[in-house]
């Protein structure tokens, strides 16, 4: 199983979100992160859908969440041609002598301090998938005491949007 | 400001406008508002029915006996949750449906109140859309989109949920000039390329076959279906979704696919080179063990749902399309090839299908104690009444009896519950088909399980003059299962003794809810007591066929094991014969 990054324009209608989320379990995938917000279209969501699926049975899900009327478009975004980032807020035990190395951890991973108090520090870092994994391994020894994610959200690279053409018919062919 | 009448006139308009001509359903707390106008309307009748789950199957079998969207209503809560398994069998069976139900108050919405249950929620994965309204400015739009949806593309179920407030506040009518759905574009036009090379393989191929389903006669495509079968001389099957779509009686016709499918359908699919597929999704209960199914053919697969395609069987060709385009565009190219030389040769095919067809016939043993025979019931019922009459059926033995054993001619003269497997379906959907062509003649083959799931329905059809008759094969057990506890399970026959021979007494019940009741026991009334049900027309007619209980569904192919095993009888497999 690979992971893929669904980025899905959606009508922004009450239970659009249950639409989705619900079509993912019945069909028997594991969400593995979702993030839904706002475009720069009114009346328009944007839900980054990140799944570990083989190819086929992704085709297989695509379309099913194409059948959804509320559903517009839905664009694959692949690691090398998109931007994808998330953010994760970290709190880490931290005391006079772990708390330099944290500092440090921190400064190589051009993440920051967003919160200090006596027995810990709140970390801040934004980026792809793996470099905050690669950053959570290194803190984890210092003892992680809660951790929070926002889920992926991506963007292809260059100067098309993917919600130009979304009203109009949607390719459904594929 | 234009005229303010309340939600509940708009939306009776609103069914008015979108040429609803009956409904089916139950008043209730919630959706009582919409009666008070409903009473007053010229244009839509509503017909009464004893529970929710029948005015659901009663819209199903209107939708598929006439084409049109079916409709039916029930209040919040109970009558609601009522409708889900008419409305889970619309949507795997592909029946154009709304279903219209109330809603609890807005201001109650999430707080348990009484009656309140999340239809829309409930019914999320077994709608093709649904709707939560409670704004009654709303309510012409969301039934508008309701019946586009319904009826076009894919056809389905859907369920529009109006909160009482809604229907209770005022507001102006205001029919939507346009629909406007920008996440539905359903394709009905099929690409030229992907025509022009299933054309080619269909010429090139040696031994096709037209897989033909259920889409077939949604789309009202039979009459080309047969052109395209006569243009080529390609054998054609037909699902337990398609019966009807091609004439039984035509000499191009192998019968039906699947677990309970002839020698000859069967043979055809697994021995072929070429699956030409027909608003058809390679079910289960046809393909059996999905990788041993057709494994030398390539498949060409046309369908209007983009995610039928390569759901089971990988497409070579796929065709995203309403066969009803599809089928003529194929006929154009294949004509074009034609006359450019190509020319197709299916002799050595016909060969091995006629050998195939010849040896094993569909048929069945009559029992040794001079019993009834069911499958001799049916085979009667079709023969007298014959292929213009409407037969829906329950689920079980009589079901597949049915589809084997009558001849069907012409489409969407056979009606039942395939996908879903309802038991219950067939009187409630002879009574929607009824309704909806009053001047055919409607049976109900019905099993007597199945018949005790739905039968109070007797009153609706009584009561309203929807006079169906009711073939009641009754073998006193859940017939089906007993046949697989007798196969599978040592004949350790764990509550399937329905003691229906004796409780109820079917005739009596008939008579209480105004009916004729009528019953056979042995051969030589059969004929006499079908006709004289024919003759009977003001009023419903049961007969209780008394029949053998140890009948079984021949030819078979267990669940799950490879369509290559399947058996004509107990422990006796086909001689396929060479593949040359």
């Amino acid at each position: 199983m690979t992971r893929h990054t669904l980025s899905v324009l959606v009508e922004d209608k009450p239970g659009v979100l249950a639409r989705v989320a619900s079509l993912f379990s019945r069909r028997g995938f594991n969400i593995q992160s979702l993030a839904v917000g706002p475009t720069e279209l009114p009346d328009v969501s944007r839900m980054t859908i990140v799944v570990n699926v083989d190819r086929l049975p992704l085709e297989q899900v695509t379309k099913q969440l194409n059948k959804l009327i509320n559903v517009l478009k839905i664009v694959e975004l692949d690691e090398d041609s998109s931007v994808q980032r998330e953010i994760m807020l970290v709190k880490v035990k931290a005391n006079l002598d772990t708390r330099s190395h944290i500092l440090e951890t921190v400064q190589l991973f051009r993440a920051k301090v967003v919160d200090v108090s006596n027995d810990a520090v709140t970390i801040e870092a934004t980026g792809a998938h793996d470099k905050l994994e690669a950053l959570l391994r290194v803190l984890e020894p210092f003892g992680v005491t809660e951790l929070v994610k926002s889920g992926l959200v991506a963007v292809g690279r260059g100067s098309r949007s993917i919600s130009e053409r979304s009203l109009r018919p949607v390719d459904r062919t594929a | 400001m234009g005229e303010q009448i309340t939600g509940a006139d708009s939306l009776v308009r609103s069914l008015e406008t979108a040429d609803v001509d009956v409904v089916f359903g139950i008043p209730g707390g919630a959706i009582l508002p919409v009666y008070d106008p409903l009473m007053d309307s010229t244009k839509v009748r509503h017909i009464l029915v004893r529970h929710e789950q029948a005015a659901g199957h009663a819209a199903e079998g209107y939708a598929a006996a006439t084409g049109r969207v079916g409709v039916c209503m029930a209040t919040s809560g109970p009558g609601a949750t009522n409708l889900v398994t008419p409305i889970a069998d619309a949507h795997m069976d592909s029946v154009p449906m709304v279903a219209i139900t109330g809603q609890v108050p807005s201001a109650a919405i999430g707080t348990d109140a009484f009656q309140e249950a999340d239809i829309r929620g409930i019914t999320m994965p077994i709608t093709k859309h649904n709707f939560l309204v409670t704004n009654p400015d709303e309510i012409p739009r969301a039934i508008a989109e309701a019946f586009h949806l319904a009826s076009t593309g894919r056809p389905g179920p859907v369920l529009v949920d109006i909160s009482k407030d809604a229907l209770q506040a005022s507001t102006e009518f205001a029919w939507p000039t346009e629909i406007d759905l920008p996440g539905y574009h359903p394709v009905t036009r099929p690409h030229s390329k992907q025509i022009r090379e299933a054309a080619r393989a269909i010429l090139a191929s040696r031994q096709p076959v037209l897989y033909v389903g259920g889409g077939v006669i949604r789309a009202g495509a039979s009459a080309t279906l047969r052109r395209l079968a006569e243009l080529t001389g390609i054998p054609v099957v037909t699902t337990l979704m398609a019966r009807g779509a091609f004439p039984d009686s035509h000499l191009q016709h192998l019968g039906m696919p699947g677990m309970h499918g002839t020698v000859a359908a069967v043979g055809a699919l697994q021995k072929s080179d070429l699956l030409i597929t027909l608003g058809a999704r390679f079910d289960d209960r046809v393909t059996g063990k999905l990788s041993s199914f057709a494994p030398n053919a390539s498949v060409i697969h046309a369908d209007i749902d983009p995610a039928e395609i390569g759901k089971n069987r990988h497409a070579d060709i796929p065709i995203v399309g309403d066969v009803a385009e599809v089928i003529p565009d194929l006929i154009t190219a294949i004509e074009a090839e034609m006359a450019d030389g190509a020319k197709p040769d299916y002799a050595d095919w016909w060969g091995q299908l006629n050998r195939l067809r010849d040896t094993y016939p569909l048929g069945y043993d009559l029992p040794d104690d001079g019993t009834l025979s069911p499958q001799y019931v049916i085979e009667r019922l079709g023969k007298i009444s014959g292929p213009e009459s409407i037969y829906t059926a329950g689920v079980g033995q009589h079901q597949m009896w049915a589809a084997q054993f009558i001849g069907y001619e012409h489409p969407a003269t056979w009606l039942n519950s395939g996908g879903l497997g309802t038991m219950g379906y067939a009187v409630p959907a002879a009574m929607g088909a009824k309704v909806g062509r009053p001047d055919t003649t409607v049976w109900a083959v019905d099993g007597d399980g199945c018949f005790q799931m739905t039968n109070q329905e007797l009153a609706t059809c009584s009561i309203n003059n929807i006079p169906i008759k009711v073939a009641l094969i009754n073998n006193s057990s859940l017939g089906m299962v007993r046949q697989w506890q007798t196969l599978f399970y040592n004949e350790r026959y764990s509550n399937t003794d329905l003691h229906s021979h004796s409780f109820p007494d079917f005739v009596k019940l008939a008579e209480a809810y105004g009916c004729y009741g009528l019953q056979a026991t042995s051969a030589d009334e059969v004929d006499s007591v079908i006709e004289k049900a024919m003759g009977i027309n003001d009023a419903p007619v049961v007969i209780d066929f008394q029949v053998h209980k140890d009948a079984m569904v021949w030819p078979m192919v267990a669940a799950g094991t490879s369509n290559d095993e399947l058996m004509v009888a107990r422990a006796m497999a086909p001689e396929w014969g060479s593949d040359d």
